[in-house]
C-alpha cells in the first residue's frame, strides 16, 4: 500500500542525506521525497511517499524515529489528509493546439505562466493522479518537459502532527 | 551539522578563564569526560591534537600499527569496562582504515567515540590532499556523526558524541574535525548535561506491558529465556540471574550474550543458533513462552524464520523499538532499558509470588535433560592430532575460567564460545554482527589496557591472525602480555567447512599455503613463541604461557585441519534441523 510519511527533523546539513541513505540502505521504496524548512527555521519538514507492507512500514517508521536528528514521524495515511503536488509543464503549442491546450489547462485549473509563439508553460497543482491525468490528456508528442515537486501533504483538522 | 540543537551551546564568557585552541579543547574535553586511554595513529590533519596530547599525561595514548586496530582496541576497551572507548585517527586513509572497526562496533552496539582529522574547512570538497568525505562514508555505520565547522561548537559536539554513544542503544559516534579548527581559539566550556529534543530514548518499561509480560511468563508450561548482548551492554546481568533463578526456568544466550548468565549453572543450556547446543535449540523450538531480552532475532539465531519457535508466544524487551518485531512478530513488546525492566519484573515476582506450575516445570526439565544427554559438543581426542576443542577446554581449565577471552572470526570463534564457560559478563569479546576477521588481537590489546592484571587470551585462527598481525609490535611497545592461542588448521576453516557441507568438498581458496612460522614471527616481534604439535603438548604450552605472566606469548597449536563445528543448523533450515556429530 502507498503511504505518505511526514518527518520533522533538525534543519541541519546532512539530515536529508541521512533519511535518503536510510531508505536506500534498507531497500525501502521511495516514490517521492520533498523537504523544506517550516515556520520554525530550525526545523525542516519532509514528506516521503513510499510503498510497502504493514511490517515494512512499521520498520520504516521505527528506523526514521531512530535517526538522531528526526524529531517526529507520522504516517499521514493513517487518517484524513490532504495531498498536493505542483507540476510545471512545457508543451508545444502552435496553430489550433494553442486553443486546445488552454482549454485543457482551464479544465484542470492550471495556469499558463510562460508563453512563446511555439510553446506554453503551465502550472498545475493537485494530487498525483490529477497531474497524471493532465499529462495523459495531452498528445504525447506535445510535451517538451515536465517538472514535478513530489507530494506535499498535511493532515485534516486543527491539530499539527 | 555541528550543532544538533542542544539546550545550551555556547558558553558565557565569564564562566571561563582563557581561550583554548581546538586541539586543547579536544584534550580537555577527553579529560573532563574521564577518558584515560585513547587508541590512535597520527597524521597531518591531527598533528595539533597530538601535540597537545604529548604535553599532558592524564589521557594516555596507545599507538597502534593500523587504524582498524585502534578502533577495535577502543571497542574492546569499552566492552570490558562499560565505558566509552576512544580512537583518534587522521583524515583520508586514516579514516578509511578505521571504517571496518567502526562498522564492527556498530553491528554489536558498542559505545565508542572516533575522532577523525579532516582537511581545513576551506579545502573541504576540493579533493584536497588526504581528503575523504568521512561523514558521508561513515553515515551508515555510525549511530551518528558530526563535522565540526566552528571551533565554538567543538566542546558541545564532543559532549553530545559521548552522550549519544553511551545512551539508549549504544553505538559508535564519529566527530570529524578539520585541521584549522584545531588551531582556532575559543572559550572552553564543557556542558555538564546534554538534552536533545530529537533524541529521547525510552528507558522505563511501560508498567502495563511489564505486568502483561510477567503474567505470560509465569503462566507458561514450558518457558524459555533467550538473552543477548543487551543484558551485557545494559549491565543487567545481576537482575537477570535473580529473575531466572527465582523462576527456575531454562536459559540460553546468544553469542553476544555469553557470560550474562553463568555457564556453569544448571539452568543454562548453552548458546543457541547456528552453532548452538542441541538442548538450547530444541528448547526454543518446543517452548510455549519465549522471553527475549536484549537480543535481536538475528538470522544466525533463528534459522528459518517461518519455522522459528512455532509454539511460542513471545515477550521481547529491547531499548530499541526497531529491534522489536523486525524479524519475528512478538506478542508482548516492552521498550525499555533492561536493568530497569528486569528490576520491575523482579519486583512484580516478589510482590505477587506467582510462579510457574511446578509439575509442568518438572516435565519440561525432564525433557530438557533428555536433550542434554545427547552431549552434542562431544569430540574424540586421540593421542596423535590436537582437536581444537581440546585447546579451548584446557585454556578454560588452566585459567580457572577467569580470563578475558577475545576471538577472531571462524571455527575457532565458535569453539571458544562453546568450550570456554563464561560465568561473568564482559569477559567474552568477539565480533558477532559484522564477523570481522582481524578483531581478536587488537581487541585483546584494548582489554589488556583496560585490565592490566587480567589474563587476556586471544583465540584466533591462522587466517584471522594475519589480518592484524602487525599489532604484535604494539603489544611490545606497551608491554601488553596478551596470550595468543592460534588454532592453526592451515585452512580458512569456517569457509572450508561450508565447502565440505554445501559445495561438494571443493575447497576453493580456503587452503592457506605458505603460512609463516608463527613461533619465529613472534620472536621477531620481540615476544615468545610456543608450538604444540601433539595433544600431549597442549597443557604444557598453555601452562608455560600463563607462567610467563608479563610476556606476550604466541601459542601456535597445530590442530586437526578437518575438524568441523557441530552442531550446525544449515542456512534456511529450522533450528531443530541440526547437523550433529
Ligand atoms: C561465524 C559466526 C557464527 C555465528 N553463529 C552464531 C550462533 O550460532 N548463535 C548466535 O547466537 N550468534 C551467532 N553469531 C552472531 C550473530 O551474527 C549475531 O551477532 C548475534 O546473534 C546477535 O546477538 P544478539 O541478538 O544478542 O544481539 P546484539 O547484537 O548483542 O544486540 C543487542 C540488542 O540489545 C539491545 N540493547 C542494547 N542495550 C540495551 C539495554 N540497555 N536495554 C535493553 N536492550 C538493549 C539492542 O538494541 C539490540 O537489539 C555468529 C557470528 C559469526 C561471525
Ligand atoms: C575480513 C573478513 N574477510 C572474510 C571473512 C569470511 N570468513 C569468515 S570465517 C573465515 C575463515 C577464517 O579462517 P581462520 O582465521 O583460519 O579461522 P578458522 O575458521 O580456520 O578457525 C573467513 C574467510 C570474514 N569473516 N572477515
Ligand atoms: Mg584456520
Amino acid at each position: 500500500m502507498r503511504h505518505i510519511i511526514s518527518i520533522l527533523l533538525e534543519n541541519e546539513a546532512g539530515a536529508l542525506s541521512r533519511v535518503a541513505g536510510l531508505f536506500s540502505a534498507r531497500g525501502y521504496n521511495i516514490e517521492a521525497m520533498t523537504v523544506a524548512p517550516t515556520h520554525d527555521p530550525s526545523i525542516s519538514r519532509m514528506t516521503v511517499a513510499t510503498r510497502g507492507s504493514e511490517e515494512i512500514m512499521e520498520q520504516v517508521l521505527k528506523q526514521l524515529n531512530k535517526l538522531v536528528e528526526v524529531i517526529r514521524v507520522h504516517d499521514l495515511t493513517e487518517g484524513p489528509h490532504i495531498e498536493r503536488e505542483l507540476m510545471l509543464i512545457k508543451v508545444h503549442a502552435v496553430g489550433q493546439d494553442r486553443e486546445e491546450v488552454k482549454r485543457l489547462s482551464d479544465v484542470f485549473r492550471g495556469r499558463i505562466i510562460d508563453v512563446t509563439d511555439r510553446s506554453y508553460t503551465m502550472e498545475l497543482t493537485g494530487t498525483g493522479e490529477k497531474l497524471d491525468a493532465f499529462i495523459h490528456a495531452l498528445d504525447p508528442g506535445m510535451v517538451i518537459e515536465v517538472v514535478r515537486s513530489g507530494a506535499s501533504a498535511i493532515s485534516r483538522g486543527a491539530k499539527a502532527i | 551539522m555541528t550543532s544538533l540543537t542542544t539546550t545550551q551551546n555556547r558558553p558565557s564568557p565569564d564562566l571561563v578563564e582563557e581561550d583554548l585552541t581546538g586541539a586543547e579543547i579536544v584534550v580537555r574535553a577527553l579529560r573532563d569526560e574521564g577518558v584515560e586511554h585513547v587508541f590512535g595513529y597520527p597524521g597531518g590533519a591531527v598533528l595539533y591534537i597530538y601535540d597537545e596530547l604529548a604535553q599532558q599525561d592524564a589521557v594516555k595514548h596507545i599507538l597502534v600499527r593500523h587504524e582498524q586496530a585502534a578502533v577495535h582496541a577502543a571497542d574492546a576497551y569499552s566492552r570490558v569496562t562499560g565505558k566509552v572507548g576512544v580512537a583518534l585517527v587522521t583524515s583520508g586513509p586514516g579514516a578509511t582504515n578505521a571504517v571496518t572497526g567502526i562498522a564492527t562496533a556498530y553491528m554489536d552496539s558498542v559505545p565508542i567515540v572516533v575522532i577523525t582529522g579532516q582537511v581545513p574547512v576551506a579545502l573541504i570538497g576540493n579533493d584536497a590532499f588526504q581528503e575523504v568525505d568521512t561523514v558521508g562514508i561513515t553515515r551508515p555505520c555510525t549511530k551518528h556523526n558530526f563535522l565540526v565547522k566552528d571551533v565554538r561548537d567543538l566542546a558541545s559536539t564532543l559532549k553530545t558524541a559521548f552522550y549519544l554513544a553511551a545512551t539508549g542503544r549504544p553505538g559508535p559516534v564519529l566527530v570529524d574535525i578539520p585541521k584549522d579548527i584545531t588551531s582556532h581559539k575559543t572559550h572552553y566550556h564543557y556542558p555538564e548535561k546534554i538534552s536533545l529534543r530529537s533524541y529521547k530514548p525510552t528507558l522505563k518499561g511501560h508498567p502495563g506491558q511489564v505486568r502483561k509480560a510477567m503474567q505470560l511468563v509465569t503462566g507458561a508450561q514450558r518457558p524459555m529465556f533467550y538473552t543477548g548482548g543487551g543484558i551485557i551492554l545494559g549491565n543487567a546481568s545481576g537482575e537477570l540471574r535473580k529473575l531466572v533463578r527465582t523462576l527456575g526456568a531454562p536459559i540460553t544466550n546468544t553469542l553476544m550474550g555469553l557470560g550474562a548468565y553463568p555457564a556453569s549453572d544448571r539452568q543454562f543450556l548453552g548458546m543457541l543458533g547456528m552453532h548452538g547446543t542441541y538442548e538450547a535449540n530444541m528448547a526454543v523450538q518446543h517452548c510455549d513462552v519465549l522471553v527475549a531480552l536484549g537480543a535481536r532475532f538475528d538470522d544466525r539465531v533463528t534459522g528459518n524464520l517461518t519455522k522459528f519457535a512455532p509454539h511460542a508466544r513471545i515477550v521481547h524487551v529491547d531499548v530499541d523499538p526497531s529491534s522489536i518485531s523486525k524479524n519475528v512478530r512478538v506478542d508482548v513488546p516492552v521498550v525499555g532499558d533492561l536493568q530497569q525492566v528486569l528490576l520491575e519484573m523482579n519486583q512484580i515476582l516478589a510482590e505477587n509470588g506467582q510462579r510457574n506450575d511446578p509439575q509442568a516445570m518438572q516435565a519440561w526439565w525432564t525433557q530438557i535433560e533428555e536433550w542434554r544427554q545427547r552431549d552434542c559438543l562431544h569430540y574424540n581426542q586421540d593421542d596423535r592430532i590436537i582437536k581444537p576443542q581440546l585447546v579451548v577446554q584446557k585454556l578454560f581449565e588452566l585459567t580457572g575460567g577467569n580470563a578475558i577471552v577475545t576471538s577472531d572470526v571462524g571455527q575457532h570463534q565458535m569453539w571458544a564460545a562453546q568450550f570456554y564457560g563464561f560465568d561473568q559478563p564482559r569477559r567474552w569479546i568477539n565480533s558477532g554482527g559484522l564477523g570481522t576477521m582481524g578483531f581478536g588481537l587488537p581487541a585483546a590489546m584494548g582489554a589488556q589496557v583496560a585490565e592490566p592484571d587480567a589474563t587476556v587470551v586471544c583465540v584466533t585462527g591462522d587466517g584471522s591472525i594475519q589480518m592484524n598481525i602487525q599489532e604484535l609490535s604494539t603489544c611490545l611497545q606497551y608491554n601488553l602480555p596478551v596470550k595468543v592461542a592460534c588454532l592453526n588448521n592451515h585452512y580458512l576453516g569456517m569457509v572450508r567447512q561450508w565447502q565440505e557441507f554445501f559445495y561438494e568438498n571443493r575447497y576453493a581458496m580456503s587452503y592457506v599455503d605458505a603460512l609463516p612460522d608463527f613461533v619465529k614471527l613472534a620472536e621477531a616481534y620481540g615476544h615468545i613463541g610456543l608450538r604444540a604439535d601433539t595433544p600431549a603438548d597442549v597443557e604444557p604450552v598453555i601452562r608455560e604461557a600463563l607462567r610467563l605472566k608479563d610476556r606476550m606469548v604466541f601459542m601456535d597449536f597445530q590442530v586437526d585441519p578437518q575438524e568441523n563445528v557441530y552442531p550446525m543448523v544449515p542456512a534456511g533450515a529450522a533450528l531443530s534441523e541440526m547437523i550433529l556429530v
